[in-house]
C-alpha cells in the first residue's frame, strides 16, 4: 500500500492558521470557514452538555433518599425534562456532526469548505434561536412534559412551558436539516481529484449516512412539534380524543423521528471509532465494504423500527411483531461494526494512547447498550421493562456509553489537529478510566433495578430501590469528575500545552497531511489521492509514532 | 407487600418472560465475553513492538470470516426473535370466560370496579387460577397500568380501552404503578394489587358487595337517562335491540362488520353518529358529558348482562 500522496509546496508559502484569520468576535461570528463554525458548535454544546450535566446532576442528588430530599414533584419533572431535551437536541444530535463533521469533513476529502459556507454559519445562527428559545423555557420556570412531549399531557394538562421548549426543538431541527443539506453536497461535489467514493474514510460515510437521516427524518419532528403546539395554543383538535383526535398518532409522528434520531446520535461515533482503532492499532479497517454497507443500511433500516417504542402503547400486537422482527435485523449491522472493529485490533501494532482508549471504552459500553437492545425488542421482554430504569440503562449505554465516549475519543484525537497543541496523555488517560468506571458504576446498578420494576421519571420510589440509586449517584460523582477534567487539562494545553506538528499520532487520512493547525484553505495545493484510507502498512512493520 | 423480585413466579407468563430474559443474559454474557477477551488478547499480543508474528490475512479468509459472523449474528437475533414472538403469541388474547375487571386512571389515582360493584380505589383484588381482564380506560392523559410481579403493562388511553389479562398462580400483594410519565405526582399514583385464593376472593366480594353489582347500578342508570325509551321492548323508537349484543357480530350501515366489544359499545354512547346500525336512522344523541367514564364501565356491564341473561334464559327454556 502506497501512503496517500499530497503535493505540498515549501513551507514558507503556507497560509497563516485558521485560528489567525481575524481574533475579534465579530470575525468569529461572521466566519463562513467550516473550521471556525466547527468551534462555535463545539462552544455552544460545550455550555449546553454541562446545563443538561447539572439538571441530571440534581435529580440524582434528589434520588439518594426514596422520599426525595429538596425538590418537589414538579421541580423534579422539570428537571428530568430539561436534561433529555438538552441533551438529546442541544448536545447529542448536534455534537460530532456539527464540531468534528464540520472540521473534519471537507479535510478529509481534500475540500477547502464545505459546499454551501453561508447555509453553514446560518445553521449556527438557528442553532444559537433554538438554544434561545430553550433558555427562555428555563428562564420561565421549564417544562414537564418529559423529552417526548407525549399528548395529550403536553397540549392539554402540562403545566409548564411546552411551546417555547416545542419552538427551541423546532428551530433546532433546521439548523440540523441545514447541516445534513450542506454535508451531502459537499461529500457529493467537493471530493479531492481521486477521492472516489471507495476511499472515502469510515468518519465521511458515517457523517453522510447521518446527513441522509436528518433530513428525511428532521422534518418530522418539526410536522409533530407544531401540530402539538397548535391544540395547545388554539385548541385545534389533533391529539385530544374528546375531540376525534388521536393520542397515540403523535407518538407515531414523533418516534419516526426520535427513533431515527439515535443513529443520527450514533453513526458518527461508529465513523470516529473507526478512525481511532485504525490508527492506534496500526491497521487498515477489517471490512471496509460492509463497514459501509452496515453503515448504510442501519440508516435505512432505522426508519422502520420506531413502533418498537409502542409495544405497550396500545399498537395492535400484530404490528408489534413486526416492529420487533425489523429491530433485530437493524442489530445485525451493528453486530458487524463490533466485530470488525475488534477484527481490526488482530495483527496491529497497538498503542494505548488516550484516544484509544476512549474508543475502547466505546466498545465495551456500546457492546453492552446493543445487546439489552435484543432484550427490548423482544416483546413480552419489553412490555416488563419498558418506561422502567432498564430502558433509561440501555439508552445511556448507547447515547453516553457510545456516543459520549466516542465524542471524547475524537476530541482528544483530533485536538492536535484543530488547535495545534498537545495535552498531557497522562491525565487524558486517566480521564478515559474515571469515565468508563464511574460510567458502569452510574447505569449498570439501573439494569437491575430497571427488571425488579423501578419505572423511570419517579421522584419517589420504593425504599427498596435506594441502594442501587445510591450506587447510581455516587457513579454521577465519579463520571463528573471525569467530564470536568478534560476541561482542565485540556485548558492548559491550550495555553501551555507543547506544539503539535502536522501528524503526531502518524496517522493516515488527508486532515494529518496539512498544518496544525491548518490555514483556512486546509490544504496548500489541491491534494490528489492515490489510495484507499487507512494506510497503516498492512505487512504490520513497527513504526515509530509518539506524540 | 412482596418485594420487587428479580426473579416471580407470581404467573406461568411471568416464568416464561423471566426464562427468555435469562436467555438473553446468557446469549449477552458470551458475547460481551468474547469480545472482552478478544480485545485483551489482541490487545496484549499485538501491542506495540511485541514479537507475536503479524500475518496478514488472505482476502478470501477474511470475506469467509466477515460472512460467517453476518449469518452468525443473523440466525442468532432470528432465533431469539422467533422465541420471543411465541412468548408474545402465545399470551395474545384473554380466555372468554375472563373475569373482567374496569380499571378508570385519572391523574394520579387507580380506579378499579370489580363485576359486583365493589370499588376501589389504588388497589385491585383479584382471584388467582382464574383468568382476569383489566378493561382499562383514562379520563386524562395517557398511563400506564404497570404490575411488575406478573411481567405485564400496559399503557391506558383517554377516548379508548385497552385491556391487559393475567391468570396468576401465587397469592400475595403486590406493586402496581404507573409507568407512563402522567404529570405531577406520577410518581405517587402507586397501588397495590391483591391476589386471593378463589374461596378468599369470594369471601371478599361478599362482605364488600355493595347492595347493587355493577350490572344492577347500570340498569338504573339505563332506565334514569332515558335509554330505555328507545332500547326497551316498549319504545315507539325504532332503536337496535341491545339483547343479545355483547361479543355478538353487528352489520354497519356503511357494510363494515364489527364485534359488540366494549370499546363499540362505549363509541356507541359518546359518538352514536360513527357506527350506525344496518337499517337504522342515526337518531340518538351523544352522552358525552353527561356520563362519567365509570356510569359507562355500569351500562356496559349492564349491557353485557342482558346478553349472558339471555344465553342462561335459552339455555332454561331448552331445558
Amino acid at each position: 500500500m502506497t501512503d496517500i500522496t499530497v503535493d505540498r509546496l515549501p513551507e514558507t508559502k503556507i497560509g497563516e492558521s485558521y485560528l489567525d484569520e481575524g481574533h475579534s468576535l465579530a470575525s468569529w461570528l461572521t466566519t463562513t470557514d467550516h473550521k471556525r463554525i466547527g468551534i462555535l458548535y463545539a462552544l455552544s454544546i460545550t455550555a449546553f452538555f454541562f446545563i443538561g450535566g447539572a439538571a441530571i446532576g440534581l435529580v440524582r442528588l434528589e434520588l439518594l433518599e426514596p422520599h426525595g430530599l429538596f425538590l418537589t414533584d414538579e421541580e423534579y419533572n422539570r428537571l428530568f425534562t430539561l436534561h433529555g431535551i438538552i441533551m438529546v437536541w442541544f448536545f447529542l444530535v448536534p455534537s460530532i456532526p456539527t464540531t468534528f463533521g464540520n472540521f473534519l469533513l471537507p479535510m478529509m476529502i481534500g475540500a477547502k469548505d464545505v459546499a454551501f459556507p453561508r447555509l453553514n454559519l446560518m445553521s449556527w445562527y438557528l442553532f444559537v434561536i433554538g438554544a434561545t428559545f430553550t433558555i427562555i423555557t428555563i428562564i420561565a420556570g421549564g417544562v414537564d412534559t418529559g423529552w417526548t412531549f407525549y399528548t395529550p399531557l403536553s397540549t392539554l394538562y402540562a403545566n409548564g412551558n411546552v411551546i417555547a421548549a416545542a419552538a427551541g426543538v423546532f428551530v433546532v431541527g433546521f439548523s440540523s436539516i441545514a447541516t445534513g443539506i450542506n454535508f451531502i453536497a459537499t461529500t457529493h461535489m467537493l471530493r479531492a481529484p481521486g477521492m472516489t467514493w471507495t476511499r472515502l474514510p469510515l468518519f465521511v460515510w458515517a457523517i453522510y449516512a447521518t446527513s441522509v437521516v436528518m433530513i428525511l427524518a428532521t422534518p418530522v419532528l418539526a410536522m409533530s412539534l407544531l401540530l402539538v403546539s397548535v391544540e395547545r395554543w388554539f385548541g385545534v383538535p389533533i391529539f385530544n380524543p374528546n375531540n376525534g383526535g388521536d393520542p397515540l398518532l403523535f407518538q407515531h409522528l414523533f418516534w419516526f423521528y426520535s427513533h431515527p434520531a439515535v443513529y443520527i446520535m450514533i453513526l458518527p461515533a461508529m465513523g470516529v471509532i473507526s478512525e481511532v482503532f485504525a490508527c492506534f492499532a496500526r491497521r487498515k479497517v477489517f471490512g471496509y465494504t460492509a463497514m459501509v454497507y452496515s453503515l448504510m443500511s442501519i440508516a435505512v433500516i432505522g426508519f422502520m423500527v420506531w413502533g418498537h417504542h409502542m409495544f405497550v402503547a396500545g399498537q395492535s400486537p400484530y404490528a408489534n411483531l413486526v416492529f420487533s422482527f425489523l429491530s433485530f435485523v437493524v442489530a445485525v449491522p451493528s453486530a458487524i461494526k463490533v466485530f470488525n472493529w475488534v477484527a481490526t485490533l488482530y495483527g496491529g501494532q497497538i498503542v494505548f494512547k488516550a484516544p484509544m482508549l476512549y474508543a475502547m471504552g466505546f466498545l465495551g459500553l456500546f457492546t453492552v447498550g446493543g445487546l439489552t437492545g435484543l432484550f427490548l425488542a423482544s416483546v413480552p421482554i419489553d412490555i416488563h421493562v419498558t418506561d422502567t430504569y432498564f430502558v433509561v440503562a440501555h439508552f445511556h449505554f448507547i447515547m453516553v456509553g457510545g456516543s459520549v465516549s466516542a465524542f471524547f475519543a475524537a476530541l482528544h484525537f483530533w485536538w492536535p489537529k484543530i488547535t495545534g497543541r498537545l495535552y498531557p496523555d497522562y491525565w487524558a488517560r486517566f480521564g478515559a478510566i474515571t469515565m468508563f468506571l464511574g460510567f458502569n458504576a452510574t447505569f449498570l446498578p439501573q439494569f437491575v433495578m430497571g427488571y425488579e420494576g423501578m419505572p423511570r421519571r419517579y421522584h419517589v420510589y420504593p425504599e427498596q430501590f435506594q441502594v442501587y440509586h445510591v450506587i447510581s449517584t455516587a457513579g454521577t460523582v465519579l463520571l463528573a469528575v471525569a467530564y470536568i477534567l478534560p476541561l482542565l487539562y485540556l485548558g492548559w494545553s491550550l495555553l501551555y500545552g507543547n506544539r503539535a506538528d502536522r501528524n503526531p499520532w502518524h496517522a493516515a487520512g488527508l486532515e494529518w497531511e496539512t498544518l496544525s493547525p491548518p490555514p483556512k484553505e486546509n490544504f496548500e495545493r489541491t491534494p490528489t489521492v492515490t489510495s484507499g484510507p487507512y494506510s497503516y502498512g498492512e505487512d504490520a512493520e513497527p513504526q515509530a509514532h509518539t506524540a | 407487600m412482596n418485594p420487587f423480585r428479580f426473579v416471580s413466579d407470581v404467573s406461568h407468563e411471568a416464568i416464561v418472560v423471566d426464562r427468555l430474559f435469562f436467555l438473553l443474559v446468557g446469549i449477552s454474557v458470551l458475547i460481551a465475553g468474547l469480545v472482552t477477551a478478544l480485545v485483551v488478547i489482541f490487545g496484549v499480543r499485538y501491542r506495540k513492538d511485541s514479537p507475536a508474528p503479524r500475518r496478514a490475512l488472505p482476502q478470501m479468509l477474511k470475506n469467509e470470516v466477515e460472512i460467517g459472523w453476518i449469518s452468525a449474528t443473523a440466525f442468532l437475533f432470528f432465533f431469539i426473535f422467533w422465541w420471543a414472538a411465541a412468548g408474545e403469541l402465545s399470551a395474545l388474547t384473554a380466555p372468554k370466560n375472563a373475569l373482567d375487571i374496569h380499571i378508570v386512571a385519572k391523574q394520579w389515582m387507580w380506579h378499579a370496579q370489580q363485576p359486583n360493584g365493589i370499588r376501589e380505589i389504588n388497589e385491585i383484588h383479584a382471584p388467582i387460577n382464574t383468568p382476569v381482564r383489566l378493561v382499562m380506560t383514562s379520563q386524562d392523559v395517557i398511563h400506564s397500568m404497570f404490575l411488575p410481579a406478573l411481567r405485564i403493562k400496559q399503557d391506558v388511553l383517554p377516548g379508548r380501552y385497552t385491556y391487559l389479562w393475567f391468570n396468576a398462580q401465587k397469592a400475595g400483594t403486590y406493586h402496581l404503578l404507573c409507568a407512563e410519565f402522567c404529570g405531577t405526582e406520577h410518581s405517587r399514583m402507586t397501588g397495590r394489587i391483591v391476589l386471593m385464593t378463589q374461596p378468599e376472593y369470594s369471601r371478599w366480594t361478599e362482605t364488600e358487595a355493595p347492595t347493587h353489582g355493577l350490572a344492577a347500578q347500570g340498569e338504573t342508570l339505563f332506565r334514569s337517562l332515558g335509554c330505555s325509551g328507545c332500547h326497551g321492548p316498549n319504545a315507539s323508537v325504532h332503536a337496535p335491540d341491545l339483547d343479545h349484543l355483547y361479543g355478538h357480530r353487528v352489520q354497519l350501515s356503511d357494510g363494515r362488520v364489527v364485534t359488540a366489544d366494549e370499546a363499540y359499545l362505549r363509541d356507541s354512547i359518546l359518538q352514536p353518529r360513527r357506527d350506525i346500525v344496518a337499517g337504522y336512522k342515526p337518531l340518538m344523541p351523544s352522552f358525552r358529558g353527561i356520563v362519567s367514564e365509570d356510569d359507562i364501565v355500569r351500562l356496559i356491564a349492564y349491557l353485557k348482562s342482558l346478553s349472558t341473561k339471555n344465553v342462561l334464559n335459552q339455555q332454561g327454556e331448552r331445558q
